[in-house]
């Protein structure tokens, strides 16, 4: 078709690793099914990486001043676009854009995914489903790598499902353990909630722009650049309750922290660096309907910075290792949100960057420990790794400074516009600023915390397994600490020039001075050494001390160990009466159905008995029947037209036709 | 031949099919032996051929007479088909009385 033709091999290698793995792999040696999986990601990286090369020449070569571009700049984009439904009026193409955006994007899905595909070689070597496994990890990527291609709504949505589905397969992965089952379902009917209000949303696109697709829509909104309807604030609070739901945010984040249940990688992986972030990427894909909607963007902001520090305070007391991580999941996508909110697009997908790298290295890290432990999750039950697991420590440490946000790891690069962006934004922007700051400090607490527990002081139950980590686990390991060290050395400046074509504001911006933007910088750098400074009282020097503080506020300490019992009121306010209705249906509606059922199922088999006599397989009754009945017609017909027609049949009264 | 073409009317022919038909359909309904009741449904078929010739030559209609050419080689094919299958339930059952013959099953 044309030189863009290839971004077709870009989801098809990971469906053809689910594929074969999938209907092949338990019958093929173990070496093999981790081969497919493996290759699969990396080969669609290989394809990814091409196309990144081309578009950061096209974006040098059509912004030479790079920053200066206006608002009706094309992006340098490249797609590939078949017919796919024609309904009447609605004709949705099946179109794959890769732009700077996706490119970024795809970048994080198969690069951190190629990663954490080889860890898992190493981690699952022992598992029963090897294969399972991998087809599913594979069948994630395919759908993820549509869903950042899709050029519509409607292809978007199958990538959400779809990875929605692949989520809930690898977090149910231990489907035999009840609770791990549960919590697939519990993340695939929440996320239900929140698709609910993304198909809504997509409707409204529908009969709002009578087009689905993101390039129309775009130039359908630079036609007319004053146009703001109600319709518009509408569509972006339903495509926000689709990105809550999908990146976990108030109020239906409840399915992430039990999604933990599925294996470490698969948390790395779906539930922590890509799917998570896939609501941030919606929302910066179609930011130029949220630009439009300052009452859409503050609901996003309240939502991601109200996130970030509601999951951050649970985060501080939790006591499972993967727990803790998942809430900080939790509050990190509050940032993004909170960025995306402040109309700072680029800060977002910067931070969401960055978070890939050093979320997905401290779970894999995290993974590492708990393969060492024999599967021990419990952080009061470890201890004194530091000198057992050496390489595991140091990727560990530099992933836990990059979220702590210390210069010049990765995160104070992504974290630090994000609090400046909002800074700027009037009075209620210096409200998101103080959230979150607030937030930073308890990010580095208990991040801070997590490490002091896990690897420092005595060691608190025995290490199961000394030589447990592998050369496949401990490279990924690597590779993501030097990610979570050198990322964020790329510069905001840089990487919102080369996303300027795709994310930036169409809106204008307050602009701000270098030396706030400073202060701001050292304000926060302190905040998060204050939180470490806290964390090393608590934690080593003082390691009684948290017990003694969680016995003088039992309440306080329960509430948030009990994570504000937010399932509780769910369940109470939500599931119970649903069930009550339920069970209702059941016991009311469904016998009241089944009865009249039986009461028509008795009336025919009555008839049917009595009917049944007349088949005696006689055939002289038959015939009797079968004569009977042509003498009754016969009779009718002259009875009822007289004997006419008789007379016609046997020419009484002549030919009348001749 | 013109003498039949006009002194023969067509009711004399579809008089004869009609009685021939009747005799058919009345054997078919009181004869017992399954070879009767055979003979009587190739009875009615004939009958049914007359009227149908009959009416081809009233109509100068070629198609009356290629139906009749129908109904023949159908009836012929049938009553090979129907023959084995008496010839078989003879065998399985030592008798042709269609009155005991009321089960699909042997």
């Amino acid at each position: 078709m044309n030189e863009s033709a290839h971004l077709w091999l870009i989801p098809l290698f990971p469906f053809l690793g689910f594929l074969l793995n999938g209907i092949l792999g338990s019958r093929l040696p173990r070496r093999l099914v981790s081969a497919i999986g493996v290759l699969a990601p990396l080969v669609s990286l290989v394809v990814v990486l091409g196309d990144f090369g081309a578009t950061v020449i096209s974006a040098a070569s059509s912004c030479p001043t790079c920053g200066q571009v206006t608002a009706l700049a094309l992006p340098a984009s490249e797609s590939l676009s078949y017919p796919w439904l024609a309904i009447g009026a609605l004709h949705v193409d099946f179109t794959f854009v890769l732009d700077q955006l996706s490119a970024v994007m795809l970048l994080v899905v198969t690069g951190v995914g190629f990663l954490i595909h080889v860890y898992s070689v190493g981690y699952m070597k022992d598992e029963p489903g090897y294969a399972r496994y991998f087809s599913f990890l594979n069948l994630f990527l395919f759908f993820m790598s549509v869903l950042v291609l899709a050029g519509n709504f409607l292809l978007m949505f199958v990538g959400w499902e779809g990875v929605g589905l692949a989520s809930y397969l690898l977090i149910g992965f231990y489907f035999s353990r009840t609770s791990a089952a549960d919590a697939g379902k519990k993340a695939f009917i929440v996320n239900r909630i929140g698709d609910f209000g993304f198909l809504i949303g997509i409707f409204l696109v529908l009969t709002t722009f009578s087009t689905l697709s993101f390039s129309k829509i775009a130039a359908l909104l630079a036609v007319s650049p004053d146009w703001h309807g109600p319709v518009l604030t509408v569509i972006c609070l339903c495509l926000l309750v689709g990105a809550a739901g999908k990146s976990a945010q108030l109020p239906l984040y409840v399915w992430l922290p039990d999604a933990m249940e599925g294996p470490t990688p698969v948390s790395a992986l779906i539930h922590a660096a890509t799917m998570v972030t896939a609501g941030v990427y919606m929302i910066a894909r179609t930011h130029l309907l949220f630009d439009r909607s300052p009452v859409a963007l503050w609901t996003v902001a309240i939502v991601g910075a109200a996130t970030a520090l509601f999951a951050a305070t649970i985060g501080l007391v939790q006591n499972d290792i993967k727990r803790v991580l998942a809430y900080s999941t939790i509050s990190q996508l509050g940032y993004m949100f909170m960025a995306c909110g402040v109309a700072a697009y680029s800060a977002a997908i910067f931070h969401l960057v960055m978070h890939a790298f050093f979320k997905a290295l401290l779970f894999l890290a995290a993974g590492s420990v708990i393969h060492a432990m024999g599967g021990e999750q419990d952080l009061r039950r470890m201890g004194g790794l530091r000198t057992k697991m050496p390489v595991t420590f140091w990727t560990m440490t530099a992933a836990v400074v990059a979220i702590a946000g210390f210069p010049p790891f990765a995160g104070f690069f992504s974290k630090d516009p994000i609090l400046y962006a909002a800074f700027l934004q009037g009075t209620g922007g210096k409200l998101l600023w103080l959230v979150g700051l607030i937030t930073a400090l308890l990010t580095s607490f208990y991040m801070f915390r997590l490490w002091y527990l896990a690897f420092f002081g005595e060691p608190r139950s025995e290490v199961k397994h000394h030589h447990s980590t592998q050369l496949s686990m401990l490279v990924p390991l690597v590779i993501l600490g030097i990610l979570s060290v050198c990322g964020g050395w790329i510069g905001i400046e840089r990487f919102s020039a080369y996303l300027a074509p795709v994310a930036a504001a169409h809106r204008p911006l307050p602009t701000g001075n270098p030396f706030l933007e400073a202060i701001l910088s050292i304000v926060a750098v302190l905040v998060a050494l204050e939180g470490w400074l806290i964390a090393d009282k608590y934690y080593r020097r003082k390691p009684e001390r948290p017990a003694a503080i969680a016995a003088a506020l039992p309440t306080g300490y329960k509430v948030l160990l009990n994570k504000y019992y937010v399932d509780e009121i769910y369940g109470a306010l939500i599931v119970k009466p649903l069930l009550a209705f339920s069970k209702f249906g059941l016991g009311g509606v469904d016998i009241l159905l089944a009865g009249v059922a039986w009461l028509f199922a008795g009336i025919a088999s009555i008839t049917g008995m009595i009917l049944q006599r007349w088949q005696s397989g006689n055939l002289r009754s038959y015939a009797a029947w079968l004569a009977a009945g042509a003498a009754a017609v016969l009779i009718f017909v002259l009875l009822s037209n007289g004997w006419l027609h008789l007379g016609f049949a046997v020419g009484w009264k002549g030919w009348p036709l001749r | 031949m013109s003498f039949l073409q006009h002194d023969v009317p067509i009711s004399w022919y579809l008089l004869l099919s009609a009685i021939l038909f009747s005799l058919g359909v009345v054997g078919f309904l009181i004869k017992r032996n399954l070879i009767t009741v055979f003979m009587s449904i190739e009875l009615m078929l004939n009958a049914v051929n007359l009227s149908f010739v009959a009416f081809a030559y009233q109509w100068h209609e070629v198609r009356g007479q290629i139906f009749v050419f129908f109904v023949m080689m159908v009836a012929a094919a049938e009553a090979a088909v129907g023959l084995a299958i008496i010839i078989a339930v003879f065998r399985a059952r030592s008798t042709l009385a269609v009155d005991r013959i009321d089960l699909m099953k042997l």
